[in-house]
């Protein structure tokens, strides 16, 4: 493989989480239980998409055929997606999108705290900022998490219940294929067998905090390396493409 | 009943920068000391005005009546010996 | 007997003292004594101010999914976070009048509160987040900037915060029609029929005219009000006109001109009709923006259970969220 290719295809996997993540974030805008909850998550959002355009401007850098953050982000189709299963499961109830936030949170703090130390200077300088963002996401999370979980009756149920489906997605998001080999041995990317570990201890400890379950490690989810995707990304994409499919001469 | 609340209220006092007072902002809701910082940070430092931020629960505050104002503060109306301007400089002291 | 005339007169001279603070322009602190009326009127008034910048988020939110470019999308969030925000402040300055947020949401949730009728107007394309950004912040900022010196501390030092924040949005609004009116046919269209649909009730939201206003004459001996609702519509007009015409757009009104005389434009007839409808229920949105609103508290409940169920817990634990 291509160096160029790696770089790009693993640039895209990276800033698609952060789009998406993103987006499904925004849907939250008006509908949290709290009105500082709703200020809360948007910031988680605003954090994202941010991070969204620097990678995506990156991609489309290494890639060299003259599209920006936004051709990529509203011009792709389902296929052309790398982004984890996770980040585009629906939001749910509370429970359900601050767990998915935990096993996300905690994920990428490890991840760019790796990256952080990456050869590659752009990836460097985006992960150093990334961590003070992902940092605060994950105290937000796990608080949240372990405030239902040891809450009332009903909320220690959904809290439950919500890391019990999120798990199987949860699995994909430690795999390595070419790409990441490749990168590896370059000093570029960030090797997920190191990090697993760090994740299933934390996650771990959060959950017995919250005297919640560890789920057991089951059949896991998996196509997001190859752009096979869950039903759910297809109504994402089209609700956030819209205006850019709808008028392709438009510029806004 | 229900119990359903909008959480207790805490006051949020910010300092704007290292070494400057922490001025009152306003107030926020939060059940916790964790989450009344995470509110009061997302509410109102959402341009980066702050780098501290205090929260105290709104109950914990004393405050001094508008009807007490006379006994506690004309009492030092007059006590200008307190301000510098009080005293006479012999001509030509520097640095004082 | 006795008892009763020298509350009365107790009660008068409060009311001499506190109306000659105000007319020397002294603010009003939370403590301060006040007419009873004066904190109905603060409350009622704040209250509504504060539901309007909440419910305000819906018709915004309705396109944060769908905004066009991810730099649009990022300002759009972060300016329905700044509503948000200032509901907060707002919320926050009125409970120092003794009126808690949960008693405040039970008001708007039983028809008692209101919020501004131009959210129950709907954001049909995109071209309404401009035009809600331009006409309906813009009206909003000239009102919020002469509350600013309003006499109740708490919500004059709110609106100082909410004006210096707000001075963003109303660009953003405005750059997204000129944007807009250099594009496409499509895009033209689309920010016409915006401005069509949104400039009237802009002009509503200063309220009724001067010579219908009911709530006016206490409003201005205490100064919460400063300027009349025409004199600040009038301000609006005159200063949404010129910038209309610089990106090609038609104000729709005929009767629209300059008069010289006066040194202001004449503007055709308000349809009081329509805005009295509105007000009374009868809005396009009234319904779904307050369904939403209650569908979103109701659905929030046992989140906010939760957090106090935990609190109650671990209350005299120093460990665990510290």
């Amino acid at each position: 493989m291509a160096k160029q290719d790696a770089l790009f295809k693993y640039t895209l996997r990276l800033g698609d989480n952060a789009l998406i993540l993103s987006q499904r974030l925004s849907e939250w805008c008006s509908y949290a239980p709290l009105i500082e909850e709703d200020l809360a998550l948007t910031n988680l959002s605003l954090d994202m998409i941010g991070r969204a355009q620097a990678l995506l401007k990156y991609a489309g850098e290494i890639e060299g055929m003259g599209k920006t953050e936004d051709t990529l982000a509203f011009r792709r189709s389902e296929r052309q997606y790398y982004n984890n299963l996770l980040v585009e499961q629906p939001n749910g109830d509370f429970a359900f999108t601050m767990a998915r936030q935990l096993f996300i949170s905690a994920f990428e703090l490890y991840f760019y705290s790796e990256m952080e130390h990456s050869k590659d200077k752009t990836f460097a300088a985006i992960a150093a900022k990334t961590l003070k963002e992902v940092k605060y996401h994950l105290e937000h999370a796990k608080d949240w998490v372990i405030r239902m979980g040891d809450g009332t009756g009903e909320s220690h149920y959904r809290i439950q219940h919500a890391v019990n489906e999120l798990w199987m997605y949860t699995g994909e998001l430690f795999e390595m294929d070419d790409v990441d080999k490749d990168l590896i041995e370059q000093g570029i990317a960030t090797d997920l067998d190191a990090i697993r570990p760090l994740w299933n201890k934390y996650i771990g400890d959060v959950l017995e905090t919250a005297a919640l379950i560890v789920p057991e490690n089951g059949y896991m989810q998996t196509g997001s390396r190859k752009g096979i995707h869950t039903e759910h990304l297809g109504h994402l994409l089209c609700e956030m493409q819209y205006l850019q499919r709808a008028y392709p001469d438009a510029k806004w | 009943m229900s119990t359903d609340t909008q959480l207790d209220t805490w006051e949020v006092f910010m300092q704007s920068r290292a070494g400057a007072n922490f001025i009152h902002q306003g107030s926020i809701h939060a059940s916790d000391k964790k989450m009344a910082l995470q509110n009061a940070r997302d509410t109102y430092s959402r341009r980066g005005e702050g780098t501290s931020i205090w929260v105290v629960p709104t109950s914990e505050i004393i405050a001094s009546s508008p009807d007490d104002a006379d006994m506690l503060f004309d009492p030092s109306n007059d006590k200008i010996y307190r301000m510098p301007t009080f005293y006479t400089m012999p001509e030509g002291a520097k640095n004082i | 007997m006795d008892n009763v005339q020298n509350t009365v007169s107790k009660e008068e001279a409060l009311l001499a003292k506190f109306e000659e603070k105000v007319q020397a322009g002294e603010a009003i602190e939370p403590r301060d004594w006040m007419p009873e009326a004066y904190r109905k009127h603060l409350i009622r008034q704040m209250s509504q101010h504060a539901h309007s910048e909440v419910i305000g988020m819906q018709p915004e939110g309705n396109w944060v999914t769908r905004a066009p470019s991810l730099r649009a999308k990022q300002i759009l969030l972060a300016k329905i976070q700044d509503e948000g925000g200032h509901g907060l402040y707002l919320y926050s300055a009125a409970e120092t009048l003794g009126i808690s947020r949960k008693e405040m949401i039970e008001q708007l949730h039983n028809g008692k509160a209101k919020y501004s009728n131009i959210f129950n107007y709907p954001s049909l394309t995109w071209a309404d987040i401009g035009a809600i950004g331009w006409l309906v912040d813009g009206a909003a900022i000239v009102n919020q900037v002469s509350l600013q010196r309003t006499s109740y501390a708490p919500y004059s030092r709110a609106m100082v915060r909410i004006c210096k924040e707000e001075s963003f949005h109303q660009r953003q609004g405005y750059e997204i029609m000129a944007q807009m009116m250099q594009g496409t046919e499509e895009q033209r269209e689309m920010a016409q029929d915006a401005m069509n649909r949104w400039w009237w009730p802009s002009l509503m939201m200063f309220g009724p005219h001067d010579t219908d206003s009911p709530h006016s004459a206490d409003a201005f001996r205490w100064k919460i009000k400063r300027h009349t609702n025409d004199e600040l519509r009038q301000k609006f007009i005159d200063k949404t006109v010129q910038q209309a015409e610089v990106i090609g757009l038609t104000i729709p009104d005929p009767d629209l001109k300059w008069n010289e005389a006066k040194g202001c434009y004449d503007y055709g007839r308000i349809d009081w009709e329509e805005f009295n409808r509105v007000i009374r229920g009868n809005g396009p949105c009234n319904k779904q923006r307050l369904d939403h609103h209650k569908k979103v508290h109701a659905d929030g409940a046992w989140v906010r259970e939760a957090a106090e169920a935990y609190k109650n817990k671990h209350k005299k634990q120093s460990v665990n969220l510290n």
